[in-house]
């Protein structure tokens, strides 16, 4: 995976609610400003990763659709 | 009084209320933002299914940041035991699917109704209800119950037990997690609900 991301995280075949916990534990070990990129193929993931950025006060950079596998970018607040 | 004090002298009743509702929006907006919010959960089933919405829900909330305790009571219990052995069962529980986790589309998809009459009589229907949702849990990438109250543990939420059930049940104390933070009574767990933002009965 080609990425400028500072850490990758795959939850290809996970379902809900498991990317989002991956994700918060793997943001947890973020400095702010660092960013990280998910994939999922949890059609789910698409909204819930946008809530999850609004409640957590991350930012949403990326939210993309790769012929079923969703990639997103969040930059730790 | 620092606020009355901040009032421009001389402004008229009408002026009054525009700086009243701006501080007053402003004040709700710092409210908001510096509000924790926070769940409570009342899990009193104890099968494999209904193990499901008390942690999905506990361990997400904590991801978004919120306050969760669970109040564990009756059946709940079971989801709190070291060695957790859940079981679903079709007999009275219409709404569940009954399909086959193996084998092709074409049967994966069929749903296998039966008479509750008919599962009840079967010996070893529940175990192999129980083994098919298992599978397909699996196959699906959805959590275990075990991963996800390891993971709700990890991230601070809180379980509360219910001291009345083990002495009802003559449950022993040594058949449950060391993450149980307390084991109380209806009168301790109504007041952490009466905080909380959302409180769920499962």
């Amino acid at each position: 995976m080609m990425t400028n991301a500072t850490q990758t995280l795959d939850t290809r075949g996970l379902n809900c609610p498991l990317p989002i916990l991956k994700a918060k534990k793997a943001l947890s070990g973020l400095s702010s400003g660092e960013t990280l990129e998910i994939q999922a193929t949890d059609p789910g993931s698409v909204k819930d990763f946008r809530s999850f950025c609004e409640q957590t006060g991350n930012e949403l950079l990326e939210s993309d659709d790769d012929h079923g596998v969703f990639r997103f970018t969040i930059r730790k607040a | 009084m620092t606020a009355a004090a901040n009032i421009p002298h001389g402004m008229d009743m009408e002026a009054l209320a525009v700086w009243f509702d701006e501080r007053f929006e402003q004040k709700m907006a710092e409210r908001q933002a510096n509000h924790v919010p926070s769940m409570t959960i009342i899990a009193t089933k104890g099968t494999l299914d209904m193990a499901y919405p008390p942690f999905i829900l506990a361990s997400t909330a904590a991801a978004l940041g919120w306050e969760v305790a669970i109040f564990f009571t009756f059946y709940g219990l079971e989801l709190l035991k070291k060695d957790l052995d859940l079981k679903v069962s079709p007999l009275g529980n219409p709404a569940m699917p009954m399909k086959l986790p193996v084998g092709p589309q074409w049967l994966r998809s069929a749903n296998l109704s039966l008479p509750n009459a008919l599962m009840a009589n079967l010996p070893g229907f529940e175990a192999a209800a129980t083994g098919m949702m298992q599978q397909t849990l699996k196959q699906k990438g959805v959590a275990s119950i075990e991963q996800l109250r390891a993971l709700s543990v990890e991230a601070d939420v809180k379980l509360v037990a219910c001291q009345m059930t083990v002495d009802l049940f003559g449950y022993e104390l040594d058949d449950f997690v060391d993450e149980v933070s307390d084991w109380v009574g209806a009168a301790s767990f109504l007041p952490i609900a009466q905080q909380s933002d959302v409180s769920l009965f499962v």
